[in-house]
C-alpha cells in the first residue's frame, strides 16, 4: 500500500517538474464574471507562450476588496507580484513611495524596450509620475461615451449631439416623442473627472495633484462646473434628464428598455449592452460646452493598471516585466479589446484592429478609443488625489441632495470643496 | 422532523410542574450561574496542581485574546495615528481623528439614523415575534409546519436577505414599488432617503423575526400550564392575562432578546445594507459600522476608521452597561 502511494506521489511530482523550472508569480485582480474569465484566458496564453515564468492570476473579488486584500498582504509581506488598482485608488498606490517598482524602470531593466509614445495619449499620462514616467502599466481602459438609441432619434427626427447646447436643442423633441433624452451611469467620473478634462479645465491646484501631495486642493467650485450641474438639474426638473441614484444600474436599464434616448455610460459596457439592449444602438463623444473657451480636448481613461509589487525577486520581477510587454503586444491588446470591450491601450493595437475590419463590424467599439485619441489639453491627462474613494462619496452624496432639492448646486460644491480639502489635507500628512 | 424549537432546553423543559427555579433556555446561552439551584447539585472539582486548570482554560483564553482583545488594543493605538496604508509610515496626531469624526456634520447624521434605526428595528423585531409566537402557540394543528414556514427565513444570510428585499424594491421591477405606486407612493430605493431608509428597515425587520419567535415561542412553551390555568380562572380577558401574566413570566426571555437585536441592528444589518446601497451610499442612510467599512477599507483611511470603531466599541460598552444596570433590573428570573 505505502509503495503505491509512493509511487504516485512521485509520479506527481516528476509530471510537475516542467513547472518547477518556470518562476511562479501572482497576480491579484478585481474582476469577475466574464471579465474574469478573460484575465484567466490571458494569464494562459502567457504560459504558453513561454516557459520560464508561471502566472497565477487570482480574483480578490471588486476593485475596492482587490485594493484592501493587496494593502494588507503588502503589510504582512505576503503581497502578490502584480496588483490590479483601479483609477481612484491609484493615488493610494503610487503615494505610496516604495510599495511598488514603475513600471517602466522594471521593463527597462529586464532589458526591453519601451516607449511611451506607444501609448494612446488618454492612456499615457494617468498612472504615471509628474515627469511622464510609467509607474502603473494602463491595463482594462475605458473612457465614457455617450450611447445613442438609433430608434428614439429617428422617431424624433433630430441628430445625436456633439455639444451640450446642441443637446438642449434636440431633447424637447426626444421628449416630445415619448423618451427621457438623457440619463447616466456615474456622475463622478462623467460629470465631474471628465468633465474638467474633456472641457480642459484644471480640477486641483499642483497640477492636478501630480506634482505634490502636500497643499492640493480641489478646484470644483469653478463656475462652469457649477453651469454643467445647473443645467443637469434644470433638465431634470423638464424632464429632459433623468436620476436613478448613484447605481450604475438602475440608470443603465432604463436605457436598454429603449426608454432613455441617450446613456453616458463607460466604452467598456460595450460587450454586455450588446446583449442587453432591446433596440439598436450607436454611440458618440461625451458631449462638451461649445462655450467654454478651449473645449473639447480628449478624456483620461478610467478602468485600472497593474501595479509590480516591491520586496520580490529579481527573478520574479523579470517574469512581471515580461508579462506586461506580453500585455502591450498588438496581438494580446486586440484580443482584449474584443473580448472585454475596454479600448485598446497601444496604437500599434488600435492599428492592428482598424486593419482587421473590427470597427466596420462593430463602430460602436471605436468611439472609446477615437475619444481618447483627441487632441490633450493641458488639463485632460488625469488627477492624482489621495482618499479619492471618500471625496468621490461625498460627491455622490452631494449630487443626491442637488437632485432631490435639498441644496442648492452652489452649497453642494462649496461642502464637497470643503471637505475634500479636508481628506486631502489629512492624506498629505499620512503621505509626508 | 426536528424543528428548533425541540433543540432548546426550555422548550423540552415542557409543560410539567418543575417550576420554581427553572431558567429559559434562551438565557442559558449567558452562561454564568443560569443553573438554577445548582449550588446543591454541581460537583465541585478538585484540582491536583493549581497550575492544571488554567492549562484547561488557555486554549479559550488564547482565542479571546487574540480575536478579540488583540485586534481592540491595535484598533485602539491605530486610532490615535495617521497612517499611510501601506504601512511605511506614521504620524501620531493625537486625539485629531476623534475631533475630526466627531466634528463632522456627515457622521453624527449617520450615528442619529443608526440610533433611529436600531430603535425601530428592534422594536418592530420583537413585537411581531412575539405576536407571531404567541399567535403559534395557540396553534393546535398543524402547528410543526406553521413553526417550520416561520422559521425557515432565519436561514438565510444577511447579504441574500439583502438581495431578495432589493428586488422587491428595485426601482424597476420591484413587486412592493408597484404596489405602493398603486396607492401613490413612488418608492425609489437608492434616491431617496427615506425609502431607502424604510426598506432596510423592512428587509432587518423580515430577517429577525424568525429568530426571536424560536425564543419567544420557547420561553411561552415553558410557561407551565397550571400557572396558565390558573391565570385564566383568574382573569377572562385574554389580553390582560396576557400582559399581567404571561409577559412578566417572558421576561428573562425578552431581555435577552432585546440585547441580542440591538446587537444585530448595529452590526449584523451590514450585508442588508450594502446589497441595498450597492457599495454607494450616496445620499442614502448607512449606520455607524457601514462608515467605518467605506472609510477602512474602501477611503483606506486606517487612522479614522479605527477612531470610528473605538467610538462604536464604546457606545456598545455603554448601552450594555445601561441595559444590564437598569433594565435588567425589572427582570424576574424565578
Amino acid at each position: 500500500m505505502f509503495k503505491k502511494f509512493s509511487l504516485a506521489a512521485l509520479t506527481i511530482a516528476f509530471s510537475a517538474t516542467s513547472s518547477f523550472a518556470a518562476t511562479n508569480i501572482t497576480w491579484w485582480h478585481g474582476m469577475a464574471g466574464r471579465n474574469g474569465e478573460v484575465i484567466n484566458e490571458v494569464s494562459k496564453k502567457f504560459n504558453e507562450a513561454q516557459s520560464a515564468c508561471a502566472l497565477t492570476p487570482v480574483s480578490k473579488g471588486t476593485y475596492e476588496e482587490a485594493l484592501a486584500s493587496g494593502i494588507a498582504a503588502f503589510r504582512s509581506g505576503e503581497q502578490p507580484n502584480i496588483l490590479q488598482v483601479f483609477d481612484a485608488g491609484a493615488a493610494t498606490i503610487i503615494n505610496a513611495k516604495g510599495a511598488v517598482i514603475p513600471a517602466e524602470d522594471l521593463i527597462i531593466k529586464a532589458g526591453h524596450n519601451f516607449d511611451r509614445n506607444a501609448f494612446i495619449d488618454g492612456v499615457r499620462y494617468f498612472y504615471a509620475d509628474s515627469e511622464g514616467k510609467f509607474v502603473g502599466m494602463p491595463f482594462n481602459s475605458s473612457a465614457p461615451i455617450m450611447y445613442i438609441n438609433d430608434e428614439a432619434l429617428k422617431k424624433a427626427g433630430v441628430e445625436a449631439p456633439k455639444t451640450w447646447e446642441e443637446f438642449e436643442a434636440v431633447a424637447p423633441k426626444l421628449k416630445e416623442a415619448g423618451y427621457i433624452p438623457l440619463v447616466q451611469s456615474q456622475l463622478t467620473w462623467q460629470f465631474t473627472e471628465n468633465f474638467f478634462s474633456r472641457n480642459n479645465i484644471q480640477f486641483a491646484t499642483n497640477n492636478n495633484g501630480y506634482d505634490a501631495v502636500v497643499d492640493t486642493q480641489l478646484k470644483v467650485t469653478d463656475p462652469n462646473l457649477i453651469m454643467m450641474f445647473d443645467k443637469l438639474k434644470a433638465w431634470k426638473d423638464e424632464g429632459y434628464f433623468a436620476f436613478y441614484g448613484a447605481g450604475w444600474n438602475d440608470n443603465q436599464k432604463v436605457f436598454e428598455e429603449g426608454k432613455a434616448a441617450f446613456w453616458i455610460g463607460s466604452s467598456g459596457s460595450f460587450g454586455g449592452l450588446q446583449k442587453t439592449a432591446q433596440m439598436p444602438f450607436s454611440a458618440t463623444f461625451l458631449p462638451y460646452w461649445g462655450s467654454i473657451k478651449g473645449a473639447g480636448t480628449n478624456s483620461f481613461i478610467g478602468g485600472a493598471a497593474l501595479f509590480a509589487m516591491s520586496g520580490k525577486s529579481d527573478e520574479e520581477n523579470k517574469c512581471v516585466a515580461d508579462f506586461f510587454q506580453f500585455l502591450t503586444s498588438p496581438e494580446i491588446q486586440y484580443f482584449y479589446h474584443k473580448a472585454t470591450g475596454y479600448v485598446a491601450i497601444t496604437k500599434a493595437a488600435y492599428e492592428l484592429a482598424q486593419k482587421d475590419g473590427y470597427y466596420k463590424e462593430k463602430p460602436v467599439a471605436e468611439v472609446g478609443i477615437k475619444q481618447l485619441l483627441l487632441p490633450a489639453g493641458d488639463w485632460s491627462k488625469g488627477y492624482r488625489l489621495g482618499f479619492y474613494p471618500q471625496i468621490r462619496e461625498i460627491m455622490e452624496r452631494e449630487y443626491g441632495r442637488i437632485f432631490s432639492g435639498e441644496t442648492t448646486v452652489k452649497d453642494a460644491f462649496d461642502t464637497i470643496e470643503k471637505e475634500g480639502n479636508e481628506l486631502l489635507a489629512r492624506f498629505a500628512k499620512t503621505a509626508g | 422532523m426536528t424543528t428548533a424549537t425541540d433543540l432548546l432546553p426550555a422548550a423540552r423543559g415542557g409543560t410539567g410542574t418543575e417550576t420554581r427555579g427553572r431558567r429559559f433556555g434562551a438565557f442559558r446561552l449567558f452562561g454564568g450561574q443560569s443553573n438554577s439551584g445548582g449550588e446543591s447539585t454541581a460537583k465541585r472539582v478538585q484540582f491536583a496542581s493549581p497550575f492544571l486548570p488554567y492549562l484547561f482554560l488557555a486554549p479559550q483564553l488564547a482565542i479571546i485574546f487574540i480575536f478579540f482583545y488583540w485586534p481592540s488594543v491595535q484598533a485602539i493605538q491605530s486610532s490615535f495615528y495617521l497612517e499611510d496604508p501601506f504601512g511605511f509610515g506614521s504620524t501620531f496626531v493625537g486625539m485629531t481623528n476623534y475631533t475630526d469624526v466627531l466634528k463632522s456634520g456627515e457622521y453624527l447624521g449617520i450615528a442619529r439614523f443608526t440610533a433611529v434605526f436600531t430603535a425601530l428595528v428592534t422594536f418592530f423585531a420583537l413585537s411581531i415575534g412575539l405576536l407571531l409566537a404567541v399567535k403559534a402557540d395557540g396553534v393546535i394543528r398543524g402547528n410543526a409546519a406553521y413553526k417550520t414556514l416561520l422559521i425557515w427565513v432565519y436561514a438565510i444570510a444577511p447579504p441574500v436577505a439583502g438581495l431578495i428585499g432589493m428586488m422587491f424594491f428595485d426601482q424597476h421591477i420591484g413587486p412592493i414599488v408597484e404596489l405602493a405606486r398603486w396607492f401613490g407612493w413612488d418608492i425609489k430605493v437608492g434616491l431617496n432617503y427615506f425609502d431607502t431608509a424604510f426598506s432596510m428597515v423592512v428587509v432587518s425587520v423580515w430577517k429577525q423575526i424568525p429568530y426571536n419567535f424560536i425564543f419567544f415561542l420557547s420561553g411561552l412553551q415553558g410557561i407551565p400550564v397550571s400557572v396558565r390555568e390558573a391565570a385564566a380562572i383568574d382573569c377572562r380577558s385574554g389580553f390582560r392575562r396576557f400582559w399581567t401574566v404571561i409577559l412578566p413570566l417572558l421576561a428573562p426571555t425578552a431581555f435577552f432578546l432585546l440585547i441580542i437585536n440591538v446587537t444585530y441592528a448595529l452590526f449584523d444589518t451590514f450585508g442588508v445594507i450594502d446589497v441595498m446601497v450597492k457599495d454607494k451610499a450616496a445620499n442614502n442612510p448607512i449606520t455607524l459600522v457601514y462608515k467605518v467599512y467605506m472609510d477602512g477599507f474602501r477611503g483606506n483611511d486606517l487612522g479614522g476608521s479605527s477612531a470610528q470603531s473605538v467610538i462604536l466599541m464604546l457606545i456598545v460598552f455603554v448601552l450594555t452597561i445601561f441595559q444590564f444596570r437598569f433594565i435588567e433590573r425589572r427582570v424576574h428570573y424565578n
